[in-house]
């Protein structure tokens, strides 16, 4: 994990988030959000059911157009862009309900991951000259290296909807990891998984965070998850900013225990 | 002025035709999202169902005046076309439905439904054309030079007649709300000690009859049948459908109006070969500005 | 040897039927069967990128065969015919110009599916699928109000291109340029689809929003893939009208987009072995049950207790056909492949063949 120092030198934020608002209709899912992640951070959202969070997710990986406010990539603005334009300025996400591709193989899913920086087109995969020959191989020697690391090689020609669901998960991460994110969103990487699976979650996150060098910005709702992996943490409820801070803070925050237990005392 | 009253009119009568069919595709797609493609032969089917019906009971030994035949002739075409939509519905689609196939696989099912109803009449008819035997007596009213027929007035009416019938059942009543709830969670219905097929079958005879009534008035109105019928007229009365937003009652009778004002300008205007064409660019235009139709939901995608 | 074989193969029963068509060892009606079978391939596997592998519903692949079938029959009839005034170039360029012809059939062909898929980026399934329709009907109708190409009673003179060809050389060009295209149609469908960006087609199929933010630009892959299959189709078109020498809107129609439609669910969606088998067998089975005296055995019991029943055999053609359709729905609804491709079904063909 990188040290604080190391983090104030380099200047430019991954995700720089001001004044973020989106109205659904009536409906203001997110209300005046900011947040500013430096190189190397491990960062949390968390909050109640409904509270707008993956909405942020959805907003930031440039499914939906925010209504207001701006989102900075590596100081690049997203409005404007749509999703694939986005990844391919250094995001990635993975979903809250797994979204592989079913029917195809697990390293195809890594593959067409990489699908911005194919580097060919129609064309050159028709007449297959040079060019496509070596980047396909290129391809396929890192997506087979990514199976490796992620310990996923013997299920590469296997079909994702046939793997267990813990190990889905991983290669939902894997499949973000291969598009070389600057900046890793996980939905609620933890839901479904059980206590075992979530402690191998919580060492894999880690792990990803050192040896791939990325900013991860996790939901997540598994509380000592977060606790123990997130060195920054934001509440919303509501779309509206009501905490941050690291996690002691938030743990003795009575903004946030209100928000998840109600402020009825007994 | 006279012409323009003139050509809405005509305009109204065509919309009801494919307004009274477009309500069949859009019942049917409202509760399984299924695309039945045979619907327009099914008119097809009704329109002959009448033909025969109306044959026998002019049949001299029956002794029935031709307005007494029609009063007959409209609940047993409705019954006996709805037999036929029941019928395609219980032999090809449901099984497919229970083993689960994939949707499109249905639909397919469908079309050649419609081929095998088309040819099937053809072989079994021959490819003569029919004259549909006349039961109302035609009266023309002169209204400062608009020319009225007692014809188009009940088509016209029937059409509104029944689309606020629909609107009632669909709203209104249990069965209605056992249909609305199947289009939006199939899985939860049943749970809920509703019979789904007992809907299901419910939903084709209520699309199937009215069909068979678009057939009946179609008939009369324009008296010849042959095989071939209802295929152009059931494509378009189902894009009318999609345009109005399929699924909702009244994008289906907005939709068919649409369609019938816009194939009357057309013609008023250019020579009637260009009817198709202007009519199909104009329903795709509208397609593209707004891809779920008039008064279809935008279907919003959940991550 | 085992990257070539089955090329190899290929090429000997190519040249074989060209050599029996030469000496007339196979009549013209086996010819034309043969020809009818390489564009219904071309038909069925160009919809199935768009049907099966993108997991699309249209249902107007006629209208594209349409464009090109036209785009190439006036350009050849302008080339080499004398209808429109003196040919353009001599006959003797026929070998060079008319795949050239063919070509921009399936361009314009291309370019026309815009109509079908721009309207996609926003919208898919059912919505799809009428506008697909509606696109149909239109150039169908348009063509129809086109005077100067005879409007709906059809357009001819490309036969002189064809004897252009003859004059050159005696032999069966049409079924030379068939299965040229048709091994072509395979090839590019094939090259693309397991390339790593044809896979994106697969992506969007099964999870558009996971393809869009995982990098896809999904936009641009659906016209590509569209273009491709409605330049095929084209191209599919162009070769008819040659064949016939006449072409004509109405052969255009919905019917023939759902022969198309058939013939890809038929042989199971996303599969390119299971496309080209079900062509093969969807226009046996035409040609087959063609024969009054098949039809006449088949319907005798009827016959016998209605005598004055005469079926002709072109219309229980269109009973029986669909009524096969649906009982074979309710045995095997996935088609007769699945998504699986022959390698997968007989995995000792790989020992012969690299699939990939």
């Amino acid at each position: 994990m990188m040290t604080q120092a190391q983090i104030q030198t380099d200047t430019t934020p991954v995700l720089e988030i001001s004044g973020l608002t989106q109205r659904f209709g009536g409906l203001t899912a997110v209300n005046d959000f900011n947040v500013k992640l430096m190189p190397g951070e491990l960062s949390g959202l968390i909050g109640p059911n409904g509270a707008g969070k993956t909405t942020v997710f959805n907003l930031v990986s440039g499914f939906y157009q925010p209504t207001e406010g701006k989102i900075l990539i590596d100081g690049v603005p997203t409005a404007g862009l749509r999703p694939h334009k986005v990844t391919s300025l250094g995001v990635a996400r993975t979903f809250q309900n797994i979204r592989l591709w079913n029917d195809m193989t697990v390293l195809d899913n890594i593959r067409v991951a990489q699908h911005y920086r194919l580097g060919y087109g129609f064309f050159h995969s028709v007449i297959r000259n040079r060019r496509y020959k070596q980047r396909e191989t290129e391809i396929e020697q890192e997506a087979n290296e990514l199976l490796e690391v992620f310990d996923l090689q013997r299920y590469t020609e296997e079909f994702p909807k046939n793997l267990p669901y813990g190990t889905q998960r991983k290669l939902e991460i894997a499949r973000a990891l291969s598009s070389h994110p600057k900046l890793l969103l996980l939905d609620e990487p933890a839901a479904g998984l059980n206590s075992a699976d979530v402690k191998e979650l919580i060492r894999l996150v880690r792990w990803i965070h050192e040896k791939f060098d990325v900013t991860i910005w996790m939901i997540e709702h598994h509380m000592d998850v977060m606790m123990e992996l997130c060195n920054q943490i934001k509440v919303i409820d509501f779309g509206e900013t009501i905490a941050e801070g690291n996690p002691d803070d938030i743990r003795n925050n009575q903004a946030v225990i209100t928000a998840y237990l109600g402020d009825d005392n007994i | 002025m006279d012409f323009i009253i003139q050509n809405i009119l005509n305009a109204l009568q065509w919309g009801s035709f494919y307004a009274l069919i477009a309500l069949g595709y859009t019942l049917v797609y409202g509760v399984l999202r299924l695309i039945n493609f045979a619907h327009g032969d099914i008119f097809m089917v009704g329109a002959y169902i009448s033909f025969f019906v109306a044959g026998f009971l002019l049949k001299p030994a029956l002794g029935l005046s031709p307005a007494m035949t029609f009063v007959i002739t409209v609940p047993l075409t409705m019954a006996l076309t709805s037999i036929v939509g029941v019928t395609l519905e219980r032999i090809a689609y449901r099984p497919l439905r229970h083993k689960g196939a994939h949707r499109l696989y249905v639909v397919i099912t469908a079309l050649m439904c419609g081929l095998i109803l088309e040819y099937s009449n053809l072989a079994v008819l021959g490819a003569s054309r029919l004259k549909f035997p006349e039961l109302l007596e035609k009266q023309i009213w002169n209204l400062g030079g608009i020319t009225l027929t007692n014809l188009k007035v009940l088509v016209i009416v029937t059409a509104i007649v029944v689309f606020l019938f629909l609107q009632w059942v669909v709203t209104k009543t249990r069965i209605g709300m056992a249909m609305r709830g199947i289009s939006y969670d199939k899985f939860a219905i049943p749970l809920m000690g509703i019979p789904i097929d007992t809907i299901i079958v419910f939903t084709f005879i209520l699309g199937s009859a009215f069909a068979g009534l678009a057939g009946l008035l179609f008939a009369m109105s324009y008296p010849v049948l042959e095989p071939f019928m209802g295929m152009l007229i059931g494509w378009k009365a189902f894009i009318a459908a999609v345009v109005g937003g399929i699924g909702d009652i009244k994008g289906a009778f907005v939709g068919g109006f649409l369609l019938g004002f816009i194939e009357v300008g057309v013609v008023t205007v250019f020579p009637s070969t260009y009817r198709d064409l202007f009519a199909f660019t104009i329903l795709l235009l509208i397609l593209w500005m707004k891809p779920t139709g008039l008064f279809g939901m935008p279907q919003s995608t959940k991550i | 040897m085992k990257k070539y074989s089955l090329n190899l193969l290929l090429v000997v029963f190519a040249v074989l039927l060209l050599v029996s068509a030469h000496f007339r060892w196979i009549d013209n009606y086996i010819q034309i069967v043969v020809m009818t079978i390489g564009i219904n391939i071309i038909m069925s596997t160009s919809l199935n990128l768009v049907n099966g592998n993108m997991g699309e519903f249209t249902c107007g692949h006629a209208a594209f065969m349409c464009v090109g079938a036209y785009i190439s029959s006036i350009l050849s009839v302008f080339c080499f015919g004398s209808k429109f005034g003196a040919p353009l170039f001599p006959a003797g360029s026929v070998l060079i110009v008319f795949p050239i012809i063919l070509l921009i059939g399936g361009i314009m062909a291309a370019l026309s599916s815009l109509l079908v898929s721009i309207p996609s980026f926003k919208t898919r399934d059912d919505y799809l699928a009428i506008i697909s329709i509606a696109v149909n009907y239109m150039i169908i109708s348009a063509l129809e109000n086109m005077d100067f190409i005879g409007g709906s009673r059809g357009f001819q003179g490309m036969k002189d291109t064809v004897w252009a060809m003859i004059d050159i050389f005696d032999g069966p060009w049409m079924l030379f340029w068939v299965i040229l295209f048709t091994t072509f149609t395979v090839w590019v469908i094939r090259r693309f689809i397991t390339s790593t960006y044809g896979k994106g087609v697969n992506a969007i199929c099964q999870d558009e929003v996971a393809a869009e933010i995982m990098s896809v630009n999904t936009n641009k892959i659906k016209i590509v893939n569209f273009m491709v299959a409605a330049g095929l189709a084209g191209c599919a078109g162009g070769l008819y009208a040659h064949i016939i020498g006449y072409v004509n809107p109405q052969s255009f129609n919905i019917l023939k987009s759902t022969e198309a439609m058939v013939m890809v669910y038929l042989g199971g969606m996303g599969s390119l072995s299971g496309a080209i088998i079900s062509a093969i067998l969807f226009t046996g089975l035409l040609e087959v049950l063609r024969s009054q005296a098949i039809i006449d055995g088949l319907v005798s019991p009827l016959t016998f207790m209605f005598p004055d029943w005469e079926p002709s055999a072109g219309v229980i053609k269109w009973v029986l056909i669909p009524l096969l359709l649906v009982i074979l729905m309710q045995f095997r609804p996935e088609g007769i492949m699945g998504n699986r491709e022959l390698s997968d079904v007989f995995p000792r063909l790989k020992k012969f063949y690299r699939f990939k």
